[in-house]
């Protein structure tokens, strides 16, 4: 196991040096200033800004410049925030987008494995077609849909919950709601197939002749089975949700890092779109490696390559 | 699988049925549901919230470019001169009227007694002080050059030094401190409306002792800020902060006719959002509503709407043939309905502009606007159009026509560059309109490089000066890259640069300029000047909206019952 993570943990190191570069390429190609009062500046006022910044320079230097400062831990300075340093920057918008990414996933994850069982174990009845209906819901209406709606009438017509803004637990109700939509209608879809597909194995059918309940069948037997491709989309889920929601953020004003990246980049703030870039291949990447690590351990039968031989 | 499929008609008849309620729900007639404050009590706590549709990116005032920034700064800072309610610029740090040299370009100021919120006495020095650091390329400001150069003495010679890499020296700018409360100003040539200048963020003190010492961590929060205006700046973590809170500060030299004690700004990004956070009471003010929030408020009291001095044109590039052709540019510029633009797509309060400079933005020198000789200059009318088009084409010896548009990417944008190009096809036959919505950014850098040949773009001014808008179209100039290149017009602009001194002259020369570009050259395609609405508690009296820099001042805001 420990062969097998140091193996993938060197993976991970030239992947993200993979997607730095290409991504500092590519971005060299969109064209534009960093300069928010560029449209008003002669060329040579404009020429003077380049100089300060350094961006008059050809990319190649530009590059080493950029990667030598990434291996000492600097992610430069950011345009739009007067000189911010990227990582303070990062650091701070960051953790609202983390909480609710966590806690949309975390409740949208136990409701929809729940919804999913209970379809499973009364396919066919009016339960199973509530759970289906929720879930074809929250699929197929956007979640800024919900988040408005809920912001119009519970927030600002009922008063039950803040209108918006992220200043308690409370403030944090209605986006998660909004946001655990689509986790509960993923989970709940393949929890339902997958069960029903795993309690239809032999195996099951021993265990029930065997005496276990139904509940007992269910949850011991079933679900471990049931879960894994389940955990194959939560995954990269989790990572989308965590990396922030640029819609979700914007209407209930919370300050986030999703519209920050859309934002860094329609205004060219070079070491901003390099550091989200980074921050969110760096989360992905490790998130991968946990589900492949979480694989073996729910399913014995995977084994992972580098591991027991 | 049929069931299935009903369940989803259903799923979206029901969702759409909810989401059109709550579209139609928003207006007017939820009015009456404010809460009631049961015993009322007769004072009103003298504290608004108001909502920002971004952050701050930086409090230094030679650095500051955006209106967000600009707003604060003109709540906590003033200068030689300050917006009045009526928008007109009036002695702020100055006492009574300045010295102004016989060849009208030497202006001596005396100060008033003011202080910084750290007790330090406003000086000449801080004035210097600021100006130099706002032109001192080591300091990389983009408002300091933009606004200096070519209105300051020396202001372009530091500029093209620093070009070239020579050597130069601060201490020729323009400006100096005869003594503590004497200062001296330069300009490069006689500037009609220098008091206005003066007003602007820009050109206002600093404590240099307090900046110094500082360093690198100057203006990067609240703690690292002096105030010396109506407010201070007390709670602020920096340009990332979401959240800003302005107090009265009872050391302003005018603090008697400040009535608010406290300012909260929050961030609100999303527009929808604001008139939600403004209907749930979060919010006293909005900041400036997206246009399509702007129909359901119409007649509604709580919406103001301003004018703005910003004018929209569609350009056309010269360096393509057909376009250098004056008849195709005329059929172009006439071929679309400009009330239609204003009225019923953008529905704002924008109205059809026949110009390039704009509605109540400067007066000529016996009180009239500045539109009223002029007037309309472009015109739509299909049929003028039809004829110049059928001209043009025959001119060129061809029948039909393919250009590239180019315009922005926003939802209002859209919506009216697809407008035009309808507009364009249906009245001028043989015409094809290719239309590009970019971003901003990448508009701006193909904008420079000449990459197109119809652009929609416009010029929002920093200053009351109709040359703001005049010298766009010098030959060379830096906004010129549509190459439009004219002796008689260059001509009346240098003409009005030599007699600047004779307001009555300098104002009919520009305004036979503008006559010129438009309705002989047919120079631009003018399309809508823009308005600029938001919400406001009723209880709230006294917002006045600003046409330059800042867009909103609160001085005299008072919460009444």
């Amino acid at each position: 196991m420990a062969r097998y993570i140091t193996k993938r943990f060197i993976y991970m190191l030239i992947t993200l040096f993979v997607i730095a570069s290409l991504t500092f390429f590519l971005m060299k190609l969109i064209p534009g200033t960093p300069f928010s009062a560029a449209g008003k500046l002669s060329p040579d006022q404009l020429q003077i800004m380049k100089d300060k910044y350094g961006l008059d320079q050809p990319v190649a230097v530009q590059y080493a410049q950029y990667i030598g400062g990434l291996f000492k831990g600097d992610l430069g300075i950011s345009f739009q925030f007067n000189n911010v340093p990227v990582t303070q920057l990062l650091i701070e918008r960051i953790q609202p987008s983390l909480q609710l990414g966590f806690q949309a996933i975390f409740f949208g994850t136990i409701i929809g494995i729940v919804l999913g069982v209970i379809s499973a174990l009364r396919q066919n009845t009016w339960v199973d077609y509530g759970a289906t209906f929720i879930a074809v819901l929250g699929k197929s209406i956007p979640n800024f849909v919900f988040a408005g709606v809920m912001q119009y009438y519970i927030g600002v017509k009922l008063g039950w919950l803040p209108v918006l803004f992220w200043k308690g637990w409370d403030y944090t109700i209605m986006p998660t709601i909004a946001l655990a939509m689509f986790p509960i209608a993923i989970t709940a879809r393949f929890m339902r197939t997958e069960m029903i597909d795993v309690l239809g194995s032999d195996y099951i059918t021993l265990a029930k002749a065997k005496g276990a309940s139904s509940l007992e069948v269910a949850f011991k037997h079933g679900l471990r089975n049931a879960l894994i491709p389940v955990i194959t989309v939560l995954g990269p889920l989790a990572v989308s949700l965590m990396t922030g929601s640029l819609v979700i953020e914007q209407i209930f004003a919370i300050p986030g890092i999703g519209e920050q990246f859309v934002k860094s980049i329609t205004v060219n703030d070079y070491s901003v779109i390099m550091g989200t870039t980074l921050l969110f291949s760096f989360m992905f990447v490790v998130i991968i490696l946990v589900v492949d690590i979480l694989y073996g351990v729910i399913d014995p039968r995977i084994r992972l390559s580098g591991g027991k031989k | 699988m049929k069931k299935s499929k009903y369940s989803l008609l259903l799923t979206l008849t029901l969702v759409l049925s909810v989401f059109l309620a709550a579209c139609g729900g928003g207006n007017s007639a939820d009015k009456g549901d404010k809460k009631s404050d049961g015993a009322k009590t007769s004072n009103v706590a003298q504290e608004i919230k108001v909502l920002s549709r971004s952050e701050i990116p930086t409090l230094d005032s030679v650095k500051t470019t955006d209106e967000i920034g600009f707003n604060v700064l003109n709540s906590i800072n003033e200068g030689l001169y300050t917006a009045d309610k009526d928008g007109s610029s009036v002695p702020a740090l100055v006492d009574g009227e300045p010295k102004v040299s016989e060849d009208g370009k030497t202006v001596t100021f005396k100060l008033v007694d003011a202080k910084w919120s750290n007790g330090d006495p406003v000086t000449a020095n801080d004035f210097v002080y600021a100006w130099q650091r706002a032109i001192d390329p080591a300091t990389a400001s983009e408002y300091g050059p933009y606004m200096m150069n070519g209105k300051i003495a020396g202001a372009q010679e530091i500029t093209d030094a620093a070009v070239a890499k020579k050597e130069f020296d601060l201490n020729t700018l323009g400006i100096k401190a005869l003594d503590e409360k004497t200062l001296e100003v330069k300009f490069e040539k006689v500037l009609p409306y220098w008091k206005d200048l003066m007003a602007f963020p820009t050109f206002y003190p600093q404590n240099e002792k307090f900046v110094k010492e500082k360093g690198d961590a100057y203006a990067s929060n609240a703690e690292n800020l002096l105030s010396n205006g109506a407010f201070k700046i007390t709670s602020w973590n920096g340009p990332t902060a979401t959240e800003w809170t302005l107090e009265k500060n009872d050391n302003y030299r005018e603090a008697k006719a400040v009535s608010l004690k406290k300012i909260t700004f929050n961030v609100v990004k999303d527009n929808n959002a604001q008139v939600n956070a403004f209907e749930g009471g979060e919010a006293d003010i909005t900041d400036i509503l997206a246009s399509d929030l702007v129909p359901q408020y119409q007649g509604d009291e709580r919406m103001v709407s301003s004018l703005q001095p910003s004018v929209f044109w569609v350009k056309m590039n010269y360096k393509n043939a057909a376009l250098a052709n004056v008849h195709i540019r005329e059929a172009i510029a006439k071929a679309f309905n400009k009330e239609d633009i204003a009225a019923s797509i953008l529905n704002n309060g924008s109205i059809a502009a026949n110009y390039f400079v704009p509605k109540q933005f400067v007066s000529t020198p016996d009180g009239k606007d500045f539109r009223e000789k002029n007037g309309d200059l472009i015109v739509f009318n299909a049929k003028e159009a039809k004829a110049a088009w059928e001209k043009g084409l025959a001119d060129l010896g061809i029948d039909k026509l393919e250009l590239r548009y180019l315009g922005g990417d926003t939802d209002s944008a859209k919506k009216v560059d697809e407008y035009i190009k309808n507009q364009l096809e249906t009245n001028l036959p043989g015409l094809k309109v290719n239309l590009e919505s970019v971003p901003f950014a990448i508009r701006l850098d193909r904008a420079k490089a000449g990459n197109y040949d119809l652009l929609h773009s416009g010029w929002g001014p920093d200053y009351p000066d109709a040359m703001t808008f005049a010298d766009l179209w010098l030959t060379d100039g830096p906004n010129n890259e549509m190459t439009y290149s004219s002796a008689k017009y260059d001509g009346l602009i240098k003409k009005a640069e030599e007699v600047a001194a004779n307001q009555e002259e300098y104002v009919s020369t520009l305004q036979e300029a503008e006559r010129v570009f438009l309705a002989e050259d047919y120079g631009v395609a003018p399309t809508y000047q823009k308005a600029d609405n938001i919400l406001i508690n009723t209880k709230v009296k006294g917002l006045v909206a600003l046409p330059f820099g800042p867009n909103y001042s609160y001085k005299w805001i008072t919460v009444e019952e």
